[in-house]
C-alpha cells in the first residue's frame, strides 16, 4: 500500500493583510507521509531563515532516513518505555535542524537570537507521531469532531494550566505572542512527540499561530466539516478567514486527510509484495 | 504601562502606574497603595502584573472588593474596569501600546527561563498556597465586557452589513427559503455536486466544491475561483434552480 493512494496532503501559506516578509514555512511530502509547519522569529529576514532551515533541514534528513528505516519498528536502542523509531528519528533530526539554525545565529551577527516555532507529523502504518515546539498547533477533524491535539508551548498556556486565567479569558490577553520553546535559540531543545492513531476519514490541520489567533476554533471546524471533499479550497478558505478577520500575521496551514488505511507491509513477505508494487 | 486611578466620589486623588510584579493595596502604610479609611481592610488586595496583563486577588478582605459591580476573589483585569473598595474606586487603564510599536507586538517571541523568572512555572504568588481553593472559582463578571481597547481585541470579524438568503425555484422543495447566516453554507448533493457559499465582509461568494460539473450562475458556469453573487443572481446546482438575494 502506497502512501501517495491512502493519504492527501496540501498547504497554503499566506503574509497576510499587514506583513511584507512571509516568516512562515511549509513543506510536505505525500510519498514519505512527510508534513512539516514552522513559524519563523527574529528580526530583519532572519525569521525566513530560520523557519526555512526548519523545514529544509527536516525534509531531508527525514526523506533519507524514512528510505533506511521503517518507521514502524520499535526504537532499537531505546529501553522498554521507548517508542518507534519514528520517534527517534523525529527527536534526532530536530535536534540536527536545532543545532544548525543556532550554529548559524551565533556565527551570523545578522541572524542572532532566529529562532522558530514547529509542528510536524510523520504518516506510517495507520499512525501518525507528531512533534511540536512552540505555539503552532496540530488539531484533528474526526466524526465531525474538532479537537486540539498538540498543547502550545506559551506562556499563555502555562497560565491556563496554573489556573490564574480561564480559556475565555486567555482570549483577550495580551501576551498570546510568547512562546517559552523554540527551535534553534538555545543549543538544546525538547521537543514534545507523541504517536497517535489515525482512521480513515481523519482530517488533520497544522496551522500558525497566524490562523489560530486569528479565527475560532468553531469556524475552522465547520469549513474542515463543510469543505473535507475539497482539501485545497478548504486550504486557501482557512487563509482567506484569517485575512477577512485582519490578517495581521503570517497564516499558514497543512491538510491531511486520510483516505484508506495504510498498514505497514510487516515481515519478508509483505516487504517482497511492497517491492512489486 | 497599565496604571491605576485613585478617585473617592468622583474626584481623582491619585495616579499610580503598576511597575511592579506585585502591588499591594491596604489600609496598613506598608501597602503600595494606601488607602485609609476603616472599610478597607490592613491587607486588602494585590495585583499582580506580568508583562501586559494584570490581575487583580482580594486577599480576604473584611468588606470584600468589586470590579464593576460584581464582588470577585480573583479577576484579570481589563481595560477600563472599575474597582471598589469601600467608598473609593479604582480606575484600571491599559494603554494600547504606541502605534509605532503595534507592528512588532505580535511578533511570536521566545520567553526564556531565567530571563522572566516570575513567569516561568511554577506559577507566580497569586496562585498561592492560599488561593489553592479559589482556583475554581470563576469572577462573575470578568469576561462580560470584552476590553474594548488593545490591538488584540480590535479586529471584530466583519458582519456584511446586509442579510443573504438562496430561495429554491424548482424540485421538490420549490418555495423553500434559506437565510444564510454561517460563515459557510453547502448546497447540493454530496458525491453528486457541491458548492459553497461563504460570507465575507465584502458580501456573498459561491463556490465549487466537488463533482464533474460546475454550478452556473445566471446561466454561465463557474470556474475554480470564487464568484461574487449579486443580488437575484440565478444558480443552476444539482438540477436545482435558486435565487441568491439579499434579505
Amino acid at each position: 500500500m502506497s502512501l501517495t493512494d491512502a493519504i492527501e496532503i496540501v498547504g497554503h501559506t499566506d503574509p497576510g493583510m499587514v506583513r511584507s516578509h512571509n516568516e512562515d514555512s511549509i513543506a510536505n511530502d505525500t510519498k514519505s507521509g512527510l508534513a512539516i509547519l514552522a513559524d519563523g522569529m527574529g528580526g530583519y529576514n532572519a525569521g525566513e531563515v530560520a523557519s526555512g532551515m526548519a523545514t529544509t533541514v527536516l525534509m531531508t534528513e527525514l526523506q533519507s532516513a524514512l528510505t533506511q528505516h521503517a518507521p514502524f519498528q520499535p526504537d532499537p536502542e531505546g529501553g522498554a518505555e521507548a517508542g518507534t523509531y519514528a520517534a527517534r528519528m523525529l527527536r534526532e533530526q530536530i535536534a540536527k535542524a536545532n543545532h544548525s539554525i543556532y550554529s548559524a545565529s551565533q556565527s551570523q551577527p545578522q541572524y542572532s537570537g532566529m529562532g522558530t516555532t514547529l509542528v510536524m507529523a510523520v504518516f506510517y502504518d495507520n499512525k501518525m507521531t507528531v512533534a511540536h515546539i512552540g505555539d503552532s498547533r496540530l488539531y484533528r477533524m474526526r466524526d465531525n469532531q474538532f479537537s486540539q491535539v498538540t498543547r502550545d508551548h506559551s506562556l499563555l498556556q502555562e497560565q491556563i494550566d496554573s489556573g490564574m486565567i480561564t480559556p475565555e479569558e486567555a482570549k483577550h490577553s495580551q501576551n498570546k505572542n510568547l512562546v517559552t520553546r523554540a527551535l534553534g535559540i538555545d543549543p538544546t531543545v525538547e521537543p514534545e512527540i507523541h504517536d497517535y492513531e489515525t482512521r480513515p476519514g481523519d482530517i488533520y490541520l497544522l496551522c500558525s499561530d497566524g490562523l489560530s489567533d486569528m479565527v475560532p476554533d468553531e469556524e475552522i471546524g465547520l469549513t474542515l466539516e463543510t469543505l473535507g471533499g475539497n482539501l485545497n479550497l478548504a486550504a486557501q478558505q482557512l487563509v482567506q478567514m484569517a485575512n477577512d478577520n485582519g490578517g495581521r500575521d503570517n497564516v499558514s496551514v497543512l491538510l491531511i486527510k486520510i483516505h484508506k488505511e495504510y498498514p505497514a507491509a510487516k515481515g519478508l513477505f509483505g516487504k517482497f509484495l511492497g517491492w512489486f508494487k | 504601562m497599565a496604571k491605576l486611578i485613585l478617585s473617592m466620589d468622583g474626584l481623582v486623588l491619585k495616579e499610580i502606574s503598576l511597575t511592579k510584579e506585585r502591588t499591594t493595596i491596604g489600609r496598613k502604610p506598608h501597602n503600595d497603595i494606601q488607602i485609609d479609611n476603616l472599610a478597607v481592610s490592613g491587607e486588602h488586595a494585590v495585583i499582580v502584573t506580568i508583562l501586559n496583563d494584570s490581575f487583580l486577588e482580594d486577599l480576604g478582605s473584611t468588606n470584600g472588593t468589586l470590579v464593576n459591580g460584581q464582588p470577585i476573589k480573583k479577576h484579570f483585569l481589563q481595560p477600563n474596569d472599575v474597582i471598589e473598595l469601600g467608598k473609593y474606586k479604582l480606575k484600571y487603564i491599559n494603554e494600547a501600546p504606541k502605534a509605532a510599536g503595534a507592528a512588532d507586538f505580535e511578533k511570536t517571541m521566545v520567553l526564556r527561563p531565567g530571563q522572566m523568572p516570575k513567569a516561568a512555572p511554577p506559577p507566580p504568588a497569586p496562585a498561592a498556597p492560599k488561593a489553592d481553593g479559589d482556583m475554581t472559582q470563576k469572577s462573575p463578571g470578568a469576561p462580560a465586557a470584552p476590553a474594548p481597547s488593545g490591538p488584540m481585541t480590535t479586529p471584530a470579524p466583519a458582519a456584511p452589513v446586509r442579510q443573504g438568503a438562496i430561495q429554491l425555484l424548482s424540485g421538490g422543495n420549490a418555495g423553500k427559503e434559506l437565510i444564510l447566516t454561517k460563515a459557510l453554507t453547502t448546497l447540493g448533493k454530496p458525491g453528486v455536486q457541491v458548492a459553497v457559499i461563504t460570507r465575507r465582509p465584502q458580501g456573498f461568494f459561491i463556490t465549487h466544491v466537488e463533482g464533474a460539473t460546475f454550478p452556473l450562475v445566471n446561466g454561465k458556469a463557474l470556474d475554480a475561483q470564487a464568484h461574487p453573487l449579486n443580488d437575484h443572481d440565478m444558480i443552476e446546482l444539482a438540477g436545482t434552480k435558486m435565487e441568491f438575494f439579499y434579505k
